[in-house]
């Protein structure tokens, strides 16, 4: 019976590593740009809702729509600011550089508001526990919640990107960038509708973690947000049936890995599978392989 | 190489303008020098103090700060340490002893006579070691290490990790409280180790059995599923938690959502549980911690502090801010006894007050004739506080 | 002088700053100018300005992005802080047993490169980067969980704590897990950190404009082409790979033992660490060792001189950090720049010759 436990839990866990992954694989598959400060606009989401919620007591479906606007502005006010003038520098890793910044702006600016002091974070999930084989296996509403966002969400965003014109713009502008853009697409505009929808999911993911892991400091989301980016490599950065797959793999074998190898050593064991999937398989698992030609 | 040489142009000038800023500063700390050997000197005495007040550690760094601060000005309004002013000067370490290292010699430049700190583990060893190069007086009020007060120079509020994890096996053993324990802990941290060890140390002397021992790291702090599922396989019936309150209130959490509610025992850190902002109280329900401090204690003289902290930073006062501002009542007392004057070099004071450190005692808000060996330990009893409806109950 | 070629003269002027630095620095400390806070900053300031031109050598010249520098600092930070401490009592001798601790942690250090590189060098851009910071991560995690004693019967160790080292009475933990190496000696000095940077400049600039050096560019700039003419891909990859890494185990060295306590966190010899040091690269200038040097020098002055703004003072810094990196980077403000520069210039060129 631990045994399904455990891989509920992996499950719940890799979720959320999911929904993480999926802004990471995004921006990256449009702009080619490792966006740092995506673990931490899912910190500042987490803190509108519960702001919105104790403070100005919003119900709790009124604070996530909230808390999705908001960041919604603020990862477009990012990229217009912070990253777009760095998209066509010498380097790539200039903007790589600037996010960086940008998370350690986030993370001060949460600190001053905010303060230090943890914060619980009550659950908006109403979904009551589910109680299985006599009390043996339990799933908390909030597992449920977020392995079925998780599906809502990559879904629809597969429908999105496959039928709408949006959509295909943007996989045009990660295709070719300057082809793209003879034929008449609005790169930039493309791109600052994927950081949008990246930071929506966010918020979205900032309050599902908070919500199965109530505790919220400035520093909640930086953590998680490496792990995703992990994930998302996992499964083959810039696919997003690849960030699905990779974070709940991830989640997996962070609680499998924990649970029958040793609980010190989770972290070199996830490390680990990275290491030997990336060398087997070196553009992840769902990877597009592109020959390089001269 | 037109654009590096732009590049560097700018990194010179930004260069520039760092040193001249340095430059200032080295001003500043420059006529600190001249004032400390002057005659116009004498006027104020000097503590300073470190902790992390950034970073993953803040929490605790700004609760010393906050009761450092209150203590200070309560000495300032009352006339001061025989009758001279008393200046606070609070330093950012980021939990970092590098960072650590570089706020003490701030401290220094600016002319400290003694040092309230460092808050956390690893950097006070660190700045301890430097302190002890320059003969500085030091008071940790809650680095729990043992090697913090290694040193003559270096004493501490709070207990030391062995002693933490000792009296809490006895505690549990003599008490009967459970057969089967399990322990979790964070095997990445000082002060949760240091604990763990001398808990599973003293458990063999004692009349249960540790049936389960998970740790989790500072990397992978949000899911404690595995290792609740692990002492609850292993039939647990007490569950030992020698952490911080922030993991703990998770821990409490992801139980409750198991079904799993075996006792929980905590230590000093989970003192502050019941502060966290939006945490159902009803989860802490017997849980047991060992702590020196509880704010809800009848006497007058821990009433006056949690009143008057709460009206100062509207927050209840966790064990961190107790340690701190005992930490500098007892500078203060050791100043006194020691007779310190302002005008002494900060060796001179150091000297003076290692000796008057064992001599006093004071009756602070974590112990009532608290007083100090020269070894730089307390001696104080540790009490056992128990959670009942949503509030701290001490337990005889 | 005029003999010399324009890459020689590049290169005195680098030694020749790192040097005049170095004395304008010891005169000020010598005449008691400089704060606590300066004297304290100069040993751990060396150690950045190994850490960022070593890495300059993996980002700039080899044109891989690694994002696990710190674990190769760390691995040469411990590796030498328990040479030291097991030899404290075997070798009074400071100078000699620096040295040796110096070889130790650049050695192993390299060698951690070579075994890290063989299989990740394969990989290219973002995926070699996301590796090595999950090689970084190991390290740390590794560290975190070793415990080793040693006591009359020799060394013990264990994974799990110090108890089950099963220590005979009198024996000592010389690394205790996430409590580290505690007592290491401090031998480290501002003078024999600079003399480190000079050897790590000579090392990394003797590097580039030799044979392997130009052949370790072209991989950078075009591998199918370097490949074509028929060189060494691994060979070469790997070389650079693991001189920064070893040069990086020197940086770690010193700063062991500079400090009194070794602990491996997140902060010191994580991924945050290796982001740090890759900031400090391509904030001055990727391939630009003199840029890696200065950056190095006021990205870690910065927050410290900042203090004064207590609460501010990481928030001005994160935001300093983001300007600069658009002033220096944005192509529409170098335009600018140039711009400018150019009127500049043709105005002196002007004023020239109305003088002439």
């Amino acid at each position: 019976m631990s045994f399904i436990s455990y891989l509920i839990n992996g499950i719940s866990l890799g979720s959320v590593y999911a929904i993480i992954a999926l802004g990471y694989t995004m921006v990256y598959g449009i702009a080619k740009m490792l966006n740092f400060a995506h673990g931490d606009v899912i910190m500042i989401g987490a803190y509108v809702v519960m702001t919105a919620i104790a403070g100005a007591g919003l119900s709790p479906l009124l604070a996530v729509l909230l808390a999705i606007i908001f960041c919604t502005i603020l990862g477009v006010v990012i990229e217009s600011v912070a990253y777009r003038p760095l998209l066509n520098a010498a380097s790539s890793l200039a903007v790589l550089i600037t996010a960086i910044g940008v998370s350690y702006l986030l993370q001060n600016l949460a600190l001053l508001i905010f303060g230090a002091n943890t914060k619980s974070f009550s659950s908006v999930v109403p979904a009551p526990a589910l109680v299985l084989a006599g009390g043996n296996l339990t799933i908390s509403g909030e597992t449920m919640v977020t392995i079925a966002s998780c599906i809502v969400i990559m879904v629809g965003l597969t429908l999105f990107i496959k039928k709408s014109k949006a959509g295909q713009a943007m996989l045009a502008v990660s295709e070719d960038k300057g082809a793209a853009q003879l034929m008449g697409v609005n790169v930039n505009g493309t791109i600052a509708l994927t950081f949008a929808i990246g930071s929506a999911l966010a918020a979205v993911a900032g309050v599902l973690l908070c919500s199965a892991y109530p505790s919220l400091t400035p520093y909640t989301g930086a953590m998680p947000g490496i792990k995703a980016f992990v994930a998302a490599v996992f499964g083959g950065i810039g696919s997003i049936p690849g960030a699905l797959i990779g974070g709940i793999l991830l989640g997996v074998i962070e609680i499998f890995g924990k649970a029958y190898i040793s609980s010190q050593m989770a972290d070199a064991i996830v490390f680990g599978v990275l290491i030997i999937v990336l060398i087997v398989k070196p553009t992840g698992i769902l990877g597009k392989n592109i020959q390089e030609k001269v | 190489m037109k654009m590096k040489k732009a590049v560097s142009a700018i990194l010179v000038a930004a260069m520039a303008v760092t040193l001249m800023a340095g430059c200032g500063s080295k001003a500043d700390s420059g006529s600190d020098k001249a004032a400390d050997s002057g005659s116009e000197s004498g006027s104020v005495f000097k503590i300073g103090a470190i902790g992390p007040v950034t970073g993953g550690a803040a929490v605790y760094g700004e609760a010393v700060k906050n009761g450092a601060e209150l203590a200070v000005k309560e000495i300032n309004d009352a006339g001061g340490i025989g009758g001279v002013q008393v200046e606070l000067k609070y330093e950012d370490d980021e939990h970092d002893p590098e960072k650590a290292v570089n706020a003490y010699n701030t401290l220094k430049d600016w002319g400290m006579h003694a040092l309230l700190g460092t808050v956390t583990s690893a950097p006070c060893v660190a700045v301890g070691e430097v302190a002890q190069t320059d003969n500085t007086f030091m008071l940790t009020p809650s680095g729990t290490a043992v090697e913090c007060v290694q040193y003559d120079n270096a004493f501490r509020v709070c207990f030391s990790d062995p002693m933490q994890g000792l009296e809490s096996a006895k505690y549990i053993g003599e008490k009967g409280l459970a057969k089967k324990v399990a322990a979790i802990y964070d095997s990445s941290d000082v002060y949760s180790t240091g604990i763990y060890e001398a808990f599973v140390k003293e458990a063999e002397n004692q009349d249960f059995e540790i049936v389960a021992a998970e740790a989790f790291t500072a990397e992978a702090k949000t899911d404690f599923s595995v290792q609740l599922q692990k002492a609850k396989d292993a039939g647990a019936e007490l569950v030992f938690l020698p952490f911080y309150y922030t993991e703990a209130s998770l821990v409490l959490k992801q139980a409750a959502g198991m079904n799993f509610s075996p006792i929980f025992f905590g230590c000093d850190g989970m003192d502050g549980i019941l502060a966290v902002e939006g945490f159902d109280v009803n989860l802490a329900n017997n849980l047991m911690f060992m702590s020196p401090f509880t704010p809800t204690s009848e006497d007058e003289t821990i009433q006056k502090f949690v009143k008057d902290y709460d009206e100062a930073y509207g927050q209840t006062p966790n064990q961190f801010a107790a340690d701190a501002y005992d930490g500098i009542y007892a500078i203060k007392a050791a100043m006194e006894t020691g007779e310190v004057t302002a005008d002494m070099s900060p060796s001179d004071v150091c000297d003076a007050m290692k000796e008057a450190m064992v001599e006093i005692s004071i009756d602070g808000v974590t112990a009532k004739g608290l007083t100090w060996e020269a070894s730089g330990e307390p001696s104080k009893e540790p009490m056992v506080v128990k959670i009942e409806d949503g509030d701290y109950a001490v337990v005889e | 002088m005029k003999k010399m070629s324009k890459t020689t003269k590049n290169n005195m002027v680098t030694y020749l700053m790192v040097i005049v630095i170095f004395i304008v620095v010891q005169l000020l400390v010598s005449t008691g100018n400089v704060s606590s806070l300066l004297q304290g900053l100069l040993v751990p300031l060396c150690a950045y300005i190994i850490l960022a031109v070593s890495l300059n050598l993996t980002v700039g010249i080899l044109g891989e992005l690694s994002l696990g520098h710190a674990g190769f600092m760390c691995v040469g930070a411990f590796t030498s802080a328990f040479f030291s401490k097991c030899m404290v009592e075997t070798i009074p001798v400071t100078g000699l047993r620096y040295f040796l601790a110096l070889l130790i942690g650049a050695a192993a250090a390299g060698i951690c490169g070579i075994l890290i590189g063989i299989p990740v060098l394969r990989l290219k851009g973002d995926y070699l980067a996301i590796v090595t910071l999950a090689f970084g991560e190991i390290i740390k995690n590794i560290v975190n969980v070793l415990f080793i004693g040693r006591d009359e019967n020799g060394f013990h160790f264990s994974t799990k704590d110090s108890l089950s080292l099963g220590l005979e009475d009198g024996g000592k933990v010389i690394v205790n897990g996430p409590q580290g190496i505690t007592g290491t000696p401090k031998d480290s000095t501002f003078v024999i950190g600079v003399i480190l940077i000079l050897i790590t400049l000579f090392i990394v600039l003797n590097l580039m404009h030799s044979r392997s050096g130009r052949a370790i560019m072209a991989i950078r700039d075009n591998r199918i082409a370097a490949e074509s003419v028929g060189i060494n891909i691994t060979k070469y990859k790997l070389m650079a790979f693991s001189i920064s890494a070893a040069l990086a185990g020197v940086a770690g060295v010193i700063y062991a033992h500079n400090l009194a306590t070794l602990t491996a966190q997140p902060k010191n010899f994580g991924y945050n660490m290796s982001i740090m040091i890759l900031v400090f690269v391509v904030l001055g200038g990727i391939g630009n060792m003199r840029g890696s040097i200065l950056a190095a020098i006021i990205l870690t002055l910065l927050p410290e001189l900042l203090r004064a703004l207590s609460d501010y003072r990481m928030l001005i810094y994160a935001v300093v950090l983001i300007v600069m990196m658009l002033f220096n980077w944005s192509p529409k403000a170098i335009e600018w720049r140039e711009k400018y520069s150019a009127k500049f210039r043709r105005k002196k060129n002007n004023s020239a010759k109305e003088a002439a």
